[in-house]
């Protein structure tokens, strides 16, 4: 069990992220800088935890030229998502899409800095019984 | 037979912690704090000396490469160099947790030994009820650290036989910065276990005054010194170790470590204010028991393998569900408390938005919100798992979505707090320099939206902020030098050190922004296969590249490549990137190599050969240094804060 646990360490973890390879990028620039930009969203399957852009597995590679051929044909960006999700399924997106099972997800530091302003409100319009303690020390 | 003294040292130093956790409360019930107080300090001085004794036999195992110990076994190696063999006592988990431990004890004997009671003035000793308390909390939390290590995590396992050869510490593990990394880490982890303890005792003492906010605000403070020192070490290991230069990537164990890091900077905030208000006490105990909850889950997502991640190296099921109930236990305890002595603390409040404290309080709203943040993204995965709606993934994307806009106010209204005084919120500044900064940042901002390109609207705000907050701290450092003048000046070590802890700190703050800011936003890369002979031309720098040679190190063989600066400055610098294998791990790293100079790093790596070509990578990543060096400001910062309260501890040691 450990060997079987280092082996698979010493596969997915100690290999050094390294980006694309040579003759990858796109001759146009504005392509490339979109085709890394995409990249860095989506997730390396095999991986653990890095985008397509980071990792040197097989199926990164794969992925970053499927990324490339479609933004030559023209797609746009959202296409290109939706195309690699029905590939891969959501988890494949490291940015998830907002929907209502996460919505939690991308409203809750919205809703906790009102709560918190609520509450700080609430709090300078109270002064009465901090007054009162103070007298007493 | 060294190997069983230390088993034993643990057993006997379990044995105390429990003496500690238990005689000294009895003592503190049936009113006899005094006693109470004297056998809580012998019992943490000898738990400390025994966990002391389990460590240095340990770390003598490994030094001697005693494979007849299960650990040494697993993580060591003959030929590693000296450093890395003690690095290996923490490099795994039992001897992590053994080190955790230790650091746990030492914070506890450190209160026991220079406790105020006896021989100080009586407006700064501290109730031997209330000491009795925090030494009982440390002596819970002893007692269940040890049991964890010696019911589940036992370092001092044998094997029967014993092998002649030790597997070796991952090679990514041997590294200068990450054997230094996990010791800060954990100093700053369970230094919060002090703030923890405090509250504790000061919910179950009487304590209507505040001096429980002053007692606590120094352990805060070196508790989040190792805590920012400690993240940041792991972060410049990652930018130079895991090849390509990238310095955070939001991953679950970063996250781990960042979110005890944003709650303790809100306490040390609103400790202040409890310290010199005497209000928003209640938010200060809570906060002071969440810290802590936050840095025990930081040790469960790590060690309990709940997690997948590029840190999580050892990982067990049986040992996560310990450290669950431990956290289950401490956080319940502590909230449970928090819920029944509640009602004896006032309600928070009666202070005006425009002062310190109200600035203080939106401060820590902004640091909840940054924290709940990273909270939510890092379970809200798995949480959607256990529930079957779906498998996410939630990654740097999410959090700089959310992190770019939210650090933005926060920002802005930064430097007002020190510039304006307490309660009245009279502003200390001229106004006319408020106005000056204000215009600088609009300016510089203006400046970038017309000379820049490729830039993204919230960096070009960010930069404007960090302006605002840089010029804010120097302003706030010159009001407070004002009053000794130039000769203050001309003898520095004379000024007070209070003067530059927030300047320093809110300065570094604005240091480490400008170089995440500028090095995602004006990266230069490039990546070809070349041959010896080839120019890359790298963000304007010409590099020559000569080809690759065998070298041998103490214990790996490495390609070395060999890169010559054409042009600049820098012309006939030699860059030598590695790559490294290493004959007893069997696996490999990447040593890049990087030369600074006035505006950023280059940073090139060599990769593996195509052909009858080497790809060589070259990135130029401007300002990136300034991450960690904001960082050191900001801990350098916390050391003022800390060397400020001296004087007062001094006259209580004498």
């Amino acid at each position: 069990m450990i060997i079987l646990r280092a082996f698979i360490l010493s596969i997915f973890l100690l290999q050094p992220a390294l980006a694309i390879d040579p003759g990858e990028a796109l001759s146009d620039p504005q392509l490339e800088t979109r085709a890394r930009a995409l990249s860095l969203e989506l997730r390396c399957l095999v991986c653990q935890n890095q985008s397509i852009d980071d990792s040197d597995a097989e199926l990164a590679r794969d992925l970053r030229q499927f990324v490339r051929q479609r933004l030559q044909a023209g797609e746009t960006d959202g296409q290109i998502r939706e195309a690699v999700v029905a590939r891969y399924g959501e988890f494949v997106l490291f940015r998830p899409q907002f929907a209502p099972h996460t919505f939690l997800l991308w409203a809750t530091p919205l809703l906790i800095m009102l709560i918190g302003g609520f509450w700080a409100y609430r709090m300078m319009r109270n002064p009465s019984s901090n007054r009162a303690e103070t007298r007493l020390d | 037979m060294t190997a069983e003294l230390g088993h034993f040292a643990l057993i006997l130093a379990l044995c105390v912690a429990l003496v500690q956790a238990s005689l000294p409360l009895s003592g503190v019930l049936r009113d006899n704090p005094a006693a109470a107080l004297a056998l809580g300090q012998r019992a943490a001085l000898a738990q400390v000396a025994l966990l002391l004794v389990a460590f240095v036999l340990l770390s003598y195992a490994f030094v001697r490469s005693d494979f007849s110990l299960q650990l040494v076994f697993a993580n060591s190696h003959e030929a590693k160099p000296l450093i890395y063999k003690l690095a290996g006592v923490w490099g795994n988990h039992e001897g992590s947790m053994l080190l955790w431990t230790l650091i746990l004890a030492a914070y506890g004997a450190l209160f026991a030994w220079r406790v105020p009671t006896a021989n100080t003035a009586p407006s700064h000793a501290m109730p031997p009820r209330f000491a009795a308390l925090v030494l009982v909390v440390q002596g819970w939390l002893g007692s269940a650290f040890l049991s964890f290590l010696i019911f589940t995590s036992n370092p001092f396992t044998r094997l029967d036989p014993a092998p002649y050869a030790g597997r070796g510490l991952t090679p990514i593990l041997q590294d200068p910065a990450l054997a230094a990394h996990p010791p800060l880490l954990y100093a700053g982890y369970v230094g919060f276990s002090m703030s923890f303890a405090f509250a504790i005792a000061a919910l179950m003492n009487d304590a209507r005054g505040r001096d429980w906010a002053r007692w606590m605000r120094p352990w805060i403070l070196a508790a989040w010194v190792f805590l920012t020192l400690g993240i940041a070490l792991g972060s410049y290991w990652a930018y130079y170790e895991l090849g390509w230069g990238g310095f955070w990537f939001w991953d679950p164990v970063e996250n781990a470590s960042l979110m005890p890091w944003l709650s303790g900077t809100a306490l040390l905030h609103s400790a202040l204010v409890a310290e010199k208000r005497d209000t928003l006490k209640r938010w200060v105990l809570l906060l002071s028991v969440l810290t802590f909850s936050l840095s025990l889950a930081g040790t469960f997502l790590v060690r309990s393998g709940v997690l997948t991640s590029v840190h999580a190296f050892a990982n067990d099921p049986e040992r996560g569900i310990f450290i669950l109930a431990i956290m289950g236990l401490f956080t319940g305890g502590g909230l449970a408390l928090y819920a029944r002595y509640l009602p004896r603390f006032g309600a928070d409040g009666g202070f005006a938005l425009k002062s310190r404290e109200g600035l203080l309080l939106a401060n820590n709203i902004f640091l909840a919100t940054a924290t709940v943040t990273v909270f939510i993204g890092t379970i809200y995965p798995l949480v959607l798992d256990a529930l079957d709606m779906g498998k996410i993934s939630v990654g740097a994307p999410y959090f700089n979505a959310v992190f770019g806009p939210l650090t933005l106010p926060f920002l802005i209204i930064l430097p007002l707090g020190p510039l304006l005084t307490w309660q009245a919120g009279r502003l200390i500044a001229p106004s006319t320099v408020l106005i000056l900064m204000a215009l600088a940042a609009c300016l510089v901002t203006l400046g970038l939206w017309f000379s820049q390109q490729n830039i993204s609207l919230i960096a070009l705000l960010l930069i404007g902020g960090v302006l605002w907050l840089a010029t804010g701290a120097l302003t706030d450092l010159m009001l407070k030098l004002r009053p000794y003048g130039l000769a203050g000046l001309a003898r520095p070590w004379r000024l007070p050190s209070a003067a530059f802890a927030a300047p320093l700190a809110h300065f570094g703050l604005a240091m480490m922004i400008v170089g995440i800011v500028a090095s995602t936003n004006w990266r230069g890369e490039t990546v070809s296969a070349v041959s010896a002979g080839d120019v890359i031309t790298i963000s304007g720098t010409q590099l020559r590249f000569d080809g690759v040679r065998q070298v041998e190190g103490p214990n790996y063989r490495a390609e070395e490549g060999r890169l010559v600066y054409l042009s600049g400055p820098h012309k006939g610098t030699v860059l030598a990137p590695q790559r490294r294998f290493y004959e007893a791990e069997r696996s490999q790293t990447t040593e890049a190599a990087i030369t600074t100079d006035l505006r950023g790093h280059l940073y090139a790596v060599i990769g593996e050969t195509t052909g009858d070509k080497r790809v060589v990578r070259a990135w130029y990543h401007p300002f990136v240094a300034l991450i960690w060096m904001g960082a050191l400001a900001m801990a350098l910062g916390g050391v003022f804060g800390l060397l400020a309260r001296r004087p007062k501890s001094a006259k209580l040691a004498a």
